[in-house]
């Protein structure tokens, strides 16, 4: 299982506990925490399935450039930590 | 009693007038979010609110008891791009993106269909009252559609959607560098319209090509609906026969340029405008705040200031941040430096809400 937990800054818009799901990509592991979760998705993703702009992904404490954070594989134990990109003013 | 909502950079505002007769701030949500339009039904219970998150992406909240309770709906989504179709914005050579970067009109039909406009410049509609939204796919498939360039966003988008009262089937739209679109089908086809347009940034021979045009922002007479006014880039216009032909007015002190107008529901010939210097010089002539309105179908116009600020002041009204009630006795509109004016006279004289604002977006009277 992949650990996964959400910045708390999205706290203010939509629920979003932390929780292990199955996977072998950062892509999977996301898609099976949105079925339990289909609100949370819109706020990870965009309307063509990519991580949004102003989103960081950490693997382990790595960010995962976002144009390959998808396709990037995880493994039983690993943790991913979906943040807020510090942007805007 | 008359009630507006107010968009802010910051945050969704109520504005109600107080029984001393001072207008005043009585409600807020959504505190320090983006909230670019709103659509208020049933007398403002019913608010369908937009909000532009930044990071987590653009959604919807709606209420159905005046506020007190909001809920997530369901948002416009672009369906997946199929690969390979990549389609490069013909000014700024970017990828137009199938996704939406903003939620920037909504219009709601007599039949119950809700309409929204999004930057890029999709059109969606919902047909269950918000509950699910499709993307009109003729007009985004539309291969004229591709010389749709936008203005000050990065990408073209549709700012006006006028439903006709009594027709449905007809949906004129206004787009940002891309014109005055129309259906008579519902949405099925579109044509471009607007011969009488010119575009005064594009070179000579081109100023009149219709997908060329970028209207501000289109309004309609509620009475006559036929009626149109334009504030467009570089100019005030008017149509008599629903946006196929437009007269423009040149004399129209202090500027033609501007963002925003408003027409009496209930006579074609008024209409209001909020000027600034012009497209390189976007502040208020000699830094003095006015509105412009016409009485007589754009023959003459008049500069209205009482209760305006004297200068030195740098008030920027954005295309959304005017607007008038049903019974067209009350004007509100707000600036990009947070000031909200009311006006119960016609525009005669303007009562200040509040200048400490953040950044107005849109103006709305409940419907």
């Amino acid at each position: 299982m992949v650990r996964i937990s959400f910045t708390p800054n999205l706290l203010r818009h939509v629920q979003t506990p932390a929780d292990a799901v199955e996977g072998d990509s950062i892509g999977a592991a996301l898609e099976a925490y949105f079925q339990l979760n289909p609100t949370a998705r819109s706020y990870v993703l965009d309307d063509q399935g990519k991580v949004r702009k102003h989103i960081a992904i950490f693997l382990n404490r790595d960010m995962i450039p976002a144009s390959q954070a998808l396709a990037t594989a995880v493994r039983a134990q690993d943790e991913l930590y979906v943040a807020q990109a510090l942007s805007g003013g | 009693m008359t009630r507006f909502l107010v968009g802010t950079r910051k945050g969704l505002f109520r504005v109600e007038k107080q029984s001393h007769g001072q207008w005043a701030i009585v409600e807020s949500w959504f505190l320090g979010e983006p909230v670019p339009m709103v659509l208020a039904q049933k007398q403002g219970e019913d608010i369908l609110a937009c909000l532009d998150l930044g990071h987590f992406g653009n959604k919807m909240r709606r209420t159905r008891d005046g506020g007190a309770t909001w809920k997530e709906e369901t948002v416009p989504s672009y369906p997946e791009q199929p690969e390979g179709q990549k389609e490069i914005d013909p000014v700024r050579g970017l990828e137009v993106p199938w996704s939406v970067k903003l939620l920037w009109s909504l219009a709601a039909s007599p039949d119950g269909t809700l309409w929204c406009g999004t930057i890029p410049g999709g059109l969606f509609r919902s047909e269950d009252d918000g509950a699910t939204w499709s993307l009109v796919e003729s007009l985004w498939h539309d291969e004229r559609r591709k010389k749709w360039s936008g203005g000050g966003y990065d990408f073209a988008g549709i700012h006006s959607i006028l439903i006709h009262p009594e027709n449905p089937q007809q949906i004129t739209v206004g787009v940002s560098v891309g014109g005055v679109w129309q259906s008579q089908d519902g949405g099925a086809s579109w044509e471009v319209i607007g011969e009488g347009l010119r575009a005064e940034y594009m070179p000579p021979e081109m100023a009149h090509d219709l997908e060329a045009q970028d209207p501000h922002v289109i309004v309609s007479c509620a009475a006559a609906p036929e009626q149109l006014w334009m504030q467009h880039h570089n100019g005030i216009f008017r149509s008599h026969d629903w946006g196929r032909t437009w007269t423009e007015f040149h004399d129209v002190k202090p500027a033609v340029f501007g963002f925003a107008v408003a027409v009496h529901p209930k006579d074609p010939d008024t209409a209001w405008f909020v000027p600034a210097v012009k497209d390189e010089q976007r502040i208020p002539a000699e830094a003095r705040p006015v509105v412009t309105r016409t009485q007589d179908g754009g023959k003459s116009f008049s500069i209205l200031s009482q209760g305006l600020p004297e200068p030195p002041a740098y008030d920027l009204v954005f295309r959304h941040a005017l607007d008038i009630n049903g019974d067209g006795s009350i004007l509100a509109f707000g600036s990009t430096t947070g000031s909200l004016w009311i006006s119960e006279d016609q525009g005669e004289s303007w009562q200040v809400v509040s200048e400490h604002l953040p950044p107005i977006y849109c103006v709305r009277a409940d419907q």
